[in-house]
């Protein structure tokens, strides 16, 4: 099946983005397609790459950088989105990219399923 | 949204679910910007208001007093989109005191059962 993931929350304050990469690692485990994941409202925030946990827990960022350089998802941060909240391009982690809303419609279409977290 | 495109396979049907208050999140306004850029794709849209959600659509909003752009006139755009599909939940509007002269466009009431069975019928829905 395609999926389509679109994310609403930001990293850590929320579960979103840990529920939202373990469905897509156990998707891509079952041999699902991911379309695209989408970030959008304060989810565009999980592709900062001014941010350093502590090392001693999960690096919800790079994980992104996982499923896009490794797995080769497509991820996306919103445009709109992004400028409201301080996220550009070239503060955003490898694998990621920021583009408009109609990456979210076209994944929309394209897939059999839009899932959301947040 | 014409006959024509709706019986196009390529046209499909996604439906938004407006669950928020206009200004304690934006959740509802970034939900309306993806309406309005989602209707150039010609797809066979609908927003559904449920909970809080019909707050959203309550005419003269007067955002002043709390420093917030108002954007209840962007609704009124909708219909030159041809978004025209637009459901309010009956049971969420009553628990809230309004009814449907107090919204700025016009509106379908729905029961919460019609709610569910157009909600089965939908490509996608997104939940803002």
């Amino acid at each position: 099946m395609k999926f389509a993931i679109q994310v609403l929350k930001g990293p850590y304050n929320h579960e979103a983005s840990d529920t939202a990469y373990n469905f897509v690692k156990a998707a891509l485990d079952k041999g699902h397609e991911i379309v695209r994941i989408f970030f959008y409202h304060d989810g565009v925030i999980n592709v900062t790459n001014m941010a350093s946990p502590p090392q001693d827990d999960r690096n919800i960022y790079a994980r992104w950088t996982e499923l896009g350089n490794e797995k080769g998802i497509d991820i996306v941060a919103c445009i709109a989105a992004s400028k409201r909240r301080g996220i550009k391009e070239g503060h955003i982690v490898d694998g990621t990219r920021i583009s408009g809303l109609g990456q979210l419609t076209e994944m929309t279409i394209e897939a059999d399923r839009l899932i959301t977290f947040g | 949204m014409s006959e024509e495109m709706e019986d196009n396979e390529n046209v499909k049907k996604i439906m938004f679910i407006m669950r928020n208050a206009p200004h304690g999140g934006i959740y509802s306004y970034e939900g309306l910007e993806t309406v309005l850029i989602m209707a150039a794709f010609e797809q066979d849209l609908s927003m559904v208001f449920i909970g809080d959600g019909v707050f959203s659509l309550v005419k003269n909003q007067d955002t002043d007093a709390i420093g917030i752009k108002g954007y209840i006139k962007t609704y009124g755009v909708l219909e030159d989109y041809e978004v025209e599909k637009i459901f309010v939940d009956r049971q969420s509007m009553e628990d809230r005191g309004l009814t449907t002269d107090d919204f700025a466009i016009p509106v379908e009431v729905k029961e919460a059962d019609e709610i569910a069975k157009l909600m089965q019928e939908q490509h996608a829905t997104i939940p803002y």
